[in-house]
């Protein structure tokens, strides 16, 4: 985890937009990584993040020492879609991934919403921040092991059998994306997920992170993450 | 005071510093990060005469100081450029320039003729060496010949500031440049990205999906400074540099060894602000040895 504290005022930062940093000096690495807004204190000028060390650029980036000053380009993207119509909402996420929900579940909060939460991991030390997923929404869990929640994937839980939902938001890795993604499509909810392609720019000049759409290639960074599955063609 | 005015044949720049095509988008997308004013010139994206949807994803891997890229000149072509986003950054307080790009010559005339019309586009940049499309581009690039029909097809019908934009895969540079002014060139701007690749050992698989794509960054300049160098000692037109400048620094070193001006590239994507950073360092560097004007840095290296 990892806490930006900006000089200036912070701008408004939606939920699902993301920052780019890069710790200038580190030697293997070059641009900057695309990392989501977890929390966001206004007050303090501090934005939060959840980084998992992957390769050399996340690497770089946790082990920036407390004080250190980071390259960071703010806020990007697009951001999830808040409605104060909708009666019951699903947020779903798995691992490292789920970063974005803590944030956009304060936001629901906020609109008077009652978000719920499914968090999903490979074991329970995957399953991290219970406790401030809590403040907002109600949480359940799933485990691959079993070792906490229920054992399966998010796509498994029995909360699909039990209830409807307005609207479903999701984050995480690729394919269970996909498989919730299947599931809103069978059951016709709405729903969103964030995409995480390969990035350099950070702001629509490059092309470099383009997902291929019924609108044709759109980038990722500028027009998402955050896309309706309606506009993906998966 | 340095003056920091450049004159590249009848095209006046404010200062040396441009952005270089394809990492600046249409300029907009830096708009929060720097005054377009600050700079000499932006080129924007490269534009065919046609819609192009480009390479499949993944089009970009990072490589040591560096980065490949198989972007494969994505835009909404001429017609889209003219219609929708010129009449958005036309009135940039800077040299607006387009990258023009095609796979067959039809392609290119056509396009730099329709570009030709626009009052506030001083100048094209012919895009003869993109590495990341399947005909066209890079073929003419490669060859003499190829560089003599394109580009005098091109200035038949353009009569404005025409810019050469050379690839560096080939094995003598100063050969095509020479070409290129023989045939109207009003100055040539090198290089584009080298034809790299990265393989990903764990999956057995390349990283880009055209297996290979662009070198650029920081890696390149070694390579860029060289050809910028042979480039200057064997044409007269004025030379503009671009590969791998970072900073400042970087961009003193190519003019010194004759670049009129530079463009900077990869760079944008590690600081937005970059660029007019760079532009500033250079007024800096020229006061702090005695150089009344920065074009006076072009070719002062002393070998
Ligand atoms: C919009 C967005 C939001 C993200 N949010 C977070 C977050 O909150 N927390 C977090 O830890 N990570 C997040 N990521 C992923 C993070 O950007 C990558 O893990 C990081 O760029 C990897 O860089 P690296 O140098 O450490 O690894 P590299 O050495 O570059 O690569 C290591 C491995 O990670 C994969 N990888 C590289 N870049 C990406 C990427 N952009 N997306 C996915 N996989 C990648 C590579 O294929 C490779 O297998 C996000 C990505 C995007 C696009
Ligand atoms: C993502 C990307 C897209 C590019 N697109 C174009 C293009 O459309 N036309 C072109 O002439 N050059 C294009 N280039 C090449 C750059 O303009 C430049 O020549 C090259 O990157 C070397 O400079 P640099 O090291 O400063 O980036 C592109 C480069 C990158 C990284
Ligand atoms: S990362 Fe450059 S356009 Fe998205």
């Amino acid at each position: 985890m990892l806490v930006l504290h900006s000089q200036d005022e912070l701008p408004d930062i939606l939920p699902g937009q993301f920052v780019q940093v890069r710790a200038d000096g580190a030697k293997n690495t070059y641009l900057r990584r695309p990392i989501s807004v977890h929390d966001v204190d206004y007050e303090h000028n501090n934005i939060t993040l959840l980084v998992q060390r992957v390769g050399e650029g996340t690497k770089a980036i946790c082990d920036s020492e407390i004080g250190s000053v980071l390259n960071v380009v703010y806020p990007l993207g697009n951001g999830f879609s808040v409605s104060s119509d909708w009666k019951s909402v699903l947020l779903v996420g798995g691992g490292i991934g789920a970063a974005p929900l803590l944030y956009l579940a304060k936001v629901m909060k906020i609109k008077g919403l009652s978000p719920l939460v499914l968090l999903g991991g490979k074991t329970k030390n995957d399953i991290i921040r219970i406790d401030e997923y809590r403040k907002y929404a109600d949480v359940m869990i799933t485990t691959d092991d079993g070792s906490l929640g229920e054992k399966g994937f998010v796509s498994q839980h029995s909360v699909w059998n039990l209830r409807e939902f307005d609207h479903i938001a999701v984050c995480g890795p690729l394919p269970m994306m996909k498989s919730v993604a299947a599931i809103a499509r069978q059951k016709n909810t709405d729903c969103e997920v964030s995409l995480e392609n390969m990035m350099a720019c950070g702001l629509g000049a490059c092309l470099c992170c383009v997902e291929n759409t019924k609108e044709g290639n759109l980038c990722v960074c500028k027009e998402g993450p955050v896309f309706n599955i309606n506009r993906l063609l998966w | 005071m340095v003056n920091t005015t450049i004159n590249l044949k009848g095209l006046s720049l404010k200062n040396p510093v441009m952005t270089a095509s394809g990492t600046f988008g249409y300029g907009e997308e830096y708009a929060d990060f720097i005054n377009f004013s600050d700079l000499g010139g932006i080129i924007v994206k490269g534009t065919t005469l046609n819609p192009r949807q480009g390479n499949p994803y993944p089009r970009m891997a990072e490589t040591p100081s560096g980065m490949l890229n198989a972007v494969g000149l994505q835009n909404k072509g001429v017609r889209y450029f003219i219609d929708e986003i010129y009449p958005r950054i036309k009135d940039f307080d800077t040299n607006v320039i387009v990258n023009v790009s095609g796979s067959t010559m039809d392609d290119y005339v056509q396009a730099a003729e329709m570009i030709g019309e626009l009052e506030h586009i001083p100048a094209v940049e012919l895009n003869v060496s993109c590495p990341n499309v399947k005909q066209g581009g890079m073929a003419f690039g490669v060859t003499c010949s190829g560089i003599e029909q394109i580009v005098s097809a091109v200035r038949n019908v353009y009569k404005k500031h025409l810019i050469v934009k050379l690839s560096p895969n080939v094995t003598n540079i100063a050969e095509l440049a020479l070409a290129a002014e023989a045939s109207g060139a009003d100055s040539v701007s090198l290089i584009n990205t080298m034809l790299g690749m990265a393989i990903d050992a764990e999956k057995r698989r390349p990283k880009l999906s055209t297996v290979t794509g662009g070198l650029s960054g920081a890696c390149v300049k070694p390579v860029a400074l060289r050809m910028v160098w042979q480039v200057y000692k064997a044409v007269k037109i004025p030379v503009i540099g671009l590969g791998g400048i970072s900073n400042a620094t970087d961009a003193v070193e190519f003019m010194l060894a004759g670049a009129s001006a530079v463009e900077i590239g990869t760079a944008n994507f590690i600081d937005p602000a970059v660029s007019v950073k760079v532009a500033k360092g250079i007024t800096e560097y020229c006061e702090r040895h005695g150089f009344s004007s920065v074009s006076d840095l072009t070719g002062a290296l002393e070998v």
